[in-house]
């Protein structure tokens, strides 16, 4: 067996070594959760139907797209930055490794460990008091393979993000762009049904789509059969893109690689 | 050429310092290692030496396949290490004494496991070697403490064990004692020294500690200003730049500098006196001729330490003794 494996447990016991922190963030998370619930229905009571949606299903996307923060880690961010910028990326590239697979296998051990601390609490939660939309077996499984595509494309941008630090010397910069975009175009801040014409068919179709939005929709069952199949087959392809980008964008990195610190 | 675990030949790295966004034209290149040839041999242990910023670190991750050279040729277990970084990374072991190749939030077992699985090391093999690591690096006490929690030196006693449970053939050390009490430094000394001798493992140690250099290394390389500017053995190195020894005398009381048969005090501070002994010198002969003539109450004999020599080389008072033609390439061959 290869060493991946072994980096996602072991990503996933790094992540799950303070739990108490964890819980800490999904109590902020479901709080917040139901701030924008309240929101929402507000929203739903005057436009009903808007974007297609009920207001339960308004509702339910509002606690997904809570449990979602941390897996999809939407608010941007991996560790690899910080060792990029103090020159520790040194120890990683002289692994027997390659830098992308070994980082996507930390980051899926991190995101199996914040579905279980932070995803469960906010969606239990709202369960017990709204009447969420609760889908049946299929769209459940549906909606796993849906989450895992979220996280692997979720990860591919947060990982070019943080190469772009072999070249900006400031991964400020970067990040706060990817964090607006991240945003605004994941249906975290409003879901992206209610925008409109071009605007909504422009934000449906970029990789942002696929963190929130897309998993939403699984798991309200709105997409079925073909549809569905359309759905996990945007997430895929947006999936191999990035991570095709990432493979090049380290190639280029080690041509012109400094390793900053002595 | 069988045995040779390194060769550089005209090795150079040069950095870009970009000026920011706005100043592309304010760009200035660093050449942080300049053309520096050399070769190290099978069961080796060189001390490659130099003052900050020589460009000592910027050759260890050329070395080690982080940084790709940017011109002249490196060969690593004849493997080129920026082409075939991983394959190389099978076969040497390096440990940047400043980082860790730990995880921080595990605790060290845990982390030599995982090392374990990155090299593909049998099970029986790596039980094997990690008991002798353990027993050699006293590592038992802190096996199960996460490694957040290990001191400076228990870390990197850790860091040593993980760059070697995969058995390489090649250790390239960058700066690992430093911070290191007396003892830690004892224990990793003696464990250098033992793998060298008993598995011949070949060492190439960085370090700015020289009682690392003076009990390890009997070949010693010193890059300058990103030059070789010296390649050859240890005790060499004292005679070829004139390593001198001085006369510390001290008289009963304040005198006039001392003159001696051509030798003269450098150096007066109240009834002491500096004199330094020309190579040719006997020492012996000084002494008597000095005891004879004044009121000596105690003499002491210093020999120039390799410190004051690194440090006069390092400063320019001395000349390097010999350029490094390639090293000990051509005498060996
Ligand atoms: N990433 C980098 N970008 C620009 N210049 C660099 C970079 N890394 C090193 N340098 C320069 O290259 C030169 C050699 O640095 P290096 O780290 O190899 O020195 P060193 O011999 O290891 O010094 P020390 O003993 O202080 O660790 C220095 O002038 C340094 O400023
Ligand atoms: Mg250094």
């Amino acid at each position: 067996m290869g060493v991946l494996p072994w980096a996602w447990w072991f990503g996933f016991r790094r992540h799950s070594a303070y739990p108490l922190g964890a819980l800490a963030e999904a109590v902020t998370n479901t709080a917040f959760g139901f701030m924008r619930a309240y929101v929402l229905l507000a929203l739903w009571a005057a436009r009903p139907a808007l974007g297609g949606y009920d207001a339960a299903d308004a509702v339910t996307f509002c606690f997904i797209t809570q449990a979602l923060i941390g897996p999809v880690q939407i608010f941007g961010g991996i560790d690899l930055t910080e060792r990029i910028r103090t020159g520790d990326v040194a120890i990683d590239l002289h692994r027997p490794v390659g830098l992308q697979g070994w980082w996507l296998a930390d980051d899926l051990g991190r995101a199996a460990a914040a579905l279980l601390l932070r995803g469960g609490p906010p969606l239990l939660a709202g369960a017990l008091v709204f009447p969420l939309t609760v889908p049946g077996p299929a769209a459940s499984a549906a909606f796993a393979a849906a989450v895992l595509l979220a996280v692997v494309v979720g990860f591919a941008l947060r990982y070019l993000v943080a190469l772009s630090a072999f070249w900006v010397h400031d991964h400020r910069g970067p990040e706060a762009v990817a964090l607006v975009l991240s945003l605004f175009f994941s249906g975290m801040i409003l879901p992206l049904v209610v925008f409109p014409g071009a605007l909504g068919s422009a934000a449906m179709a970029l990789p942002w789509a696929a963190l929130i939005q897309v998993p939403a929709d699984v798991f309200l069952g709105r997409r079925t059969g073909a549809g569905l199949l359309g759905a996990l087959g945007f997430q895929a392809g947006w999936a191999l893109v990035l991570l095709g980008a990432g493979a090049l964008l380290t190639r280029a990195a080690r041509r012109r690689l400094v390793v900053h610190g002595g | 050429m069988g045995d040779a675990v390194i060769e550089a030949a005209a090795l150079t790295k040069t950095f870009t310092r970009a000026g920011g966004v706005l100043r592309r034209r304010a760009r200035t290149a660093v050449t942080a290692v300049d053309a520096v040839s050399f070769t190290v041999r099978r069961g080796e242990f060189v001390g490659y030496l130099g003052p900050n910023g020589a460009g000592k670190s910027t050759t260890i991750k050329m070395l080690t396949g982080i940084l790709a050279a940017s011109s002249g040729s490196l060969t690593v277990c004849g493997l080129d290490p920026s082409r075939r970084r991983t394959a190389l990374a099978r076969r040497i072991g390096v440990v940047f004494g400043q980082r860790t190749t730990l995880w921080w939030d595990l605790p060290l077992r845990d982390s030599l496991t995982l090392v374990r699985r990155l090299y593909r090391v049998e099970a029986a093999a790596h039980r094997t070697r990690l008991a002798e690591l353990t027993a050699l690096l006293e590592l038992e006490p802190f096996l199960a403490t996460p490694v957040r929690q290990l001191s400076l030196g228990q870390r990197m006693r850790g860091d040593l064990a993980a760059a070697l449970l995969h058995d390489p053939e090649l250790l390239v050390l960058d700066e690992p004692t430093i911070g290191l009490d007396v003892v830690s430094k004892a224990t990793v000394r003696e464990f250098l020294a033992r793998i060298n001798a008993e598995r011949g493992t070949t060492i190439l140690l960085t370090t700015h500690d020289l009682g690392d250099i003076e009990r390890l290394c009997r070949r010693v390389m010193i890059i300058d200003h990103g030059r070789l500017a010296y390649d050859g053995g240890l005790g060499e190195l004292r005679r070829t730049v004139g390593a001198d020894r001085v006369l510390v005398v001290e008289l009963d009381r304040p005198a006039p500098p001392i003159a001696l048969d051509g030798i003269e005090a450098e150096r007066a501070d109240g009834p002491r006196q500096w004199l330094r002994l020309p190579p040719a010198a006997n020492a012996a002969a000084v002494i008597a001729a000095l005891a004879a003539r004044y009121d000596v109450r105690d003499i002491a004999l210093r020999e120039t330490g390799i410190e004051d020599v690194l440090a006069s080389l390092y400063r320019g008072d001395r000349a390097y003794g010999r350029p490094a033609p390639g090293g000990q390439r051509s005498s060996a061959e």
